[in-house]
């Protein structure tokens, strides 16, 4: 499995990380270098393994459906870079 | 008296029961101490006026009498990754610039309520993505300790490489660190000093910055196992507020620390003779282990046969975990947006946002998760590295099920190594670092670093050992009887 500079630019717009052009083959590089190491678990035998889903063998814990937390507007928005009229601000998305 | 920022928490809390000193005196020595070590960048933020308020509390408390909490008037730091009230907190990342939480994450609110005193904010591997530190928006934390006769400039380790250097120089009496895949050891191996991940679910997650939420452990990092007991206790609890944290009674730790580990089972893992293993850390796991032996343990050859595939398995699970929780990195609701040009709508907001906030490593790993967790990879890759995690956990059940109360292995494979030593390195070979580590977060379990020698620059060594699950109390009763074994008591000498 090798990684090509048009395959590292869709995971970089996947990931939404502005990637220039000229970084692309570098960054390609270092993918295969790292998925080189991974590749080593294909040796492995998971034949009727479940994939782990919870290291503890607990279940989540339940809770009612109800409202716990809340009125807290000016909390929520003091750390973000624009607000208007006590909302997220951000450029125009809809035409 | 020595100096008081060179005390531990154990005797610190004594002498202030004894009222031989004041947690304002306490804390004054760690500001002084603080203060005069800016040359090995531990402490990134400051928050003088916090901890003297703290600490006048604290001595109203110890001299009004009556019962005072476990950790009350101790000066201690805080990791930049936990999210402390009004006070920056960053993960070490220019992302979030700026950012001051509304809140105060459990762990630390916890070590508040038990009175400690809070001194500041410890600088960090960015995202907790690294294992020297050297990925910090801050610039390099710097080990106190250096090579006989050098002055090369050494890493602390990381990613909890400020909380380290700050434990090891006497900065404060203690520190938080955090542990995914050997955060807290790696860097106390490298240091000098003791650190406990404990068992996945003992501490709250809430509050601390997601990194891997299935491995990340917030634990202790101090000068003593007495003291990691001490604080550990402090730091746990059940918080309905982390789904994954444990509704378990915490026991008290450092009533458990006798010491006598008289017919346990101490497993050496025959897969952690790595090849190539230099001779200096195969010398101090065969003389752990005799010390093991000689105070009455049983040894026991083990095999824990899927260790090999633990760091491989890591980098498709840590990345993948990590591409999903720092996706709310944005520019949207806090932290850094990017400057845009006209006509740049929401998408280019999020690229360039996230390219100018996140370095370099951040970077690769949350497009290395992408990428095993995009379409057609899934199950090649990502579930995959899920079913070997689970042979890896079922390694373990099985040498416990067959009586093994401990393992021992070293905590590195190496001592601390230079600044910039590794620039031009692949990343596989920084990664490497948490060979012997690693395994103990993919099963969940506790692993606690002890120093136990040196090597012949007279750079400190540690040896790892590894508990059953919820069993930190009998875990660290033998961490501090291979401590008292060891006996190993040397610190830096002061250069900064």
């Amino acid at each position: 499995m090798s990684i090509d500079e048009s395959t590292a630019a869709r995971v970089a717009k996947l990931a939404r990380i502005k990637v220039e052009p000229e970084a692309l083959p570098a960054l390609a590089q270092e993918f295969n270098t790292i998925l080189g190491f991974i590749e080593q678990l294909a040796e492995v035998d998971i034949e009727g393994v479940e994939p782990m889903t919870s290291v503890t063998p607990q279940s989540l814990t339940r809770r009612a459906d109800v409202v716990a937390d809340g009125d807290q507007q000016a909390a929520v928005l003091s750390n973000a870079p624009d607000t208007r009229e006590g909302f997220f601000a951000v450029p125009k998305v809809v035409e | 008296m020595t100096e008081l920022n060179k005390l531990g928490l154990a005797q610190a809390r004594d002498l202030l029961r004894d009222k031989q000193t004041t947690s304002t005196e306490l804390t004054q020595a760690c500001l002084g101490a603080i203060d005069a070590a800016g040359a090995l960048n531990a402490f990134v933020h400051h928050t003088p006026e916090i901890a003297l308020e703290r600490a006048a509390a604290a001595d109203a408390r110890l001299q009004a009498g009556g019962d005072v909490p476990a950790m009350c008037g101790l000066p201690i730091g805080i990791k930049d990754l936990f999210c402390t009230k009004g006070v920056p907190s960053q993960a070490a990342s220019n992302i979030l610039a700026g950012f001051r939480p509304e809140y105060e994450s459990t762990v630390s609110q916890n070590l508040a309520d038990a009175g400690a005193v809070m001194l500041g904010k410890l600088n960090m591997d960015e995202f907790a993505m690294g294992s020297s530190n050297e990925t910090s928006a801050y610039g390099n934390a710097v080990n106190p300790w250096r090579r006989k006769g050098a002055d090369t400039a050494l890493t602390p380790g990381g990613s909890s490489g400020g909380s380290a250097a700050a434990v090891a120089a006497d900065l404060c009496l203690a520190a938080t660190g955090t542990d995914t895949g050997g955060s807290i050891r790696q860097p106390a191996a490298f240091t000098g000093t003791v650190g406990i991940k404990p068992t996945y679910g003992r501490c709250s997650r809430w509050g601390v910055v997601a990194f891997a939420s299935s491995l990340d452990q917030a634990g202790p990092m101090t000068k003593s196992v007495r003291d990691a007991a001490i604080m550990l206790e402090a730091m746990c609890s059940y918080d309905p507020k982390d789904s994954t944290s444990a509704n378990l009674a915490v026991p008290n730790f450092e009533a458990a620390l006798s010491g006598d580990i008289r017919g346990k089972k101490i497993g050496i893992p025959k897969e952690y003779r790595m090849d190539a293993m230099p001779d200096e850390i195969e010398k101090l796991w065969a003389d752990g282990t005799a010390m093991l032996k000689d105070a009455g343990a049983q040894i026991v050859d083990i095999s824990l046969p899927h260790t090999k595939y633990a760091l491989p398995a890591y980098y498709v699970i840590a990345p993948a975990e990590a591409s999903s929780n720092l996706a709310r990195y944005d520019g949207v609701r806090y932290g850094h947006r990017a400057k845009l040009e006209a006509g740049d709508g929401i998408t280019e907001m999020y690229e360039k946002t996230r390219a100018e906030g996140f370095g370099a490593e951040v970077q690769r790993r949350v497009m290395i998760g992408t990428y095993v967790l995009s379409a057609g990879f899934y199950d090649a890759y990502y579930n995959r590295a899920r079913r070997v995690r689970t042979l890896i956990k079922k390694d373990f059940d099985d040498v416990f099920a067959a009586g093994i109360d401990c393992i021992l292995t070293p905590a590195t494979p190496s001592a601390a190594f230079g600044l910039g030593e590794m620039v031009d390195a692949d990343p596989i070979q920084m990664y490497l670092n948490d060979v012997f580590t690693v395994t103990v977060n993919l099963a969940g379990l506790p692993g606690i670093a002890v120093p136990t020698g040196t090597d012949s620059a007279g750079l400190p060594l540690g040896l790892q050992l590894i508990g059953r699950p919820w069993e930190e109390a009998e875990l660290l009763s033998s961490a501090y009887a291979l401590e008292q074994a060891a006996g190993f008591v040397a610190k830096p000498d002061k250069w900064w």
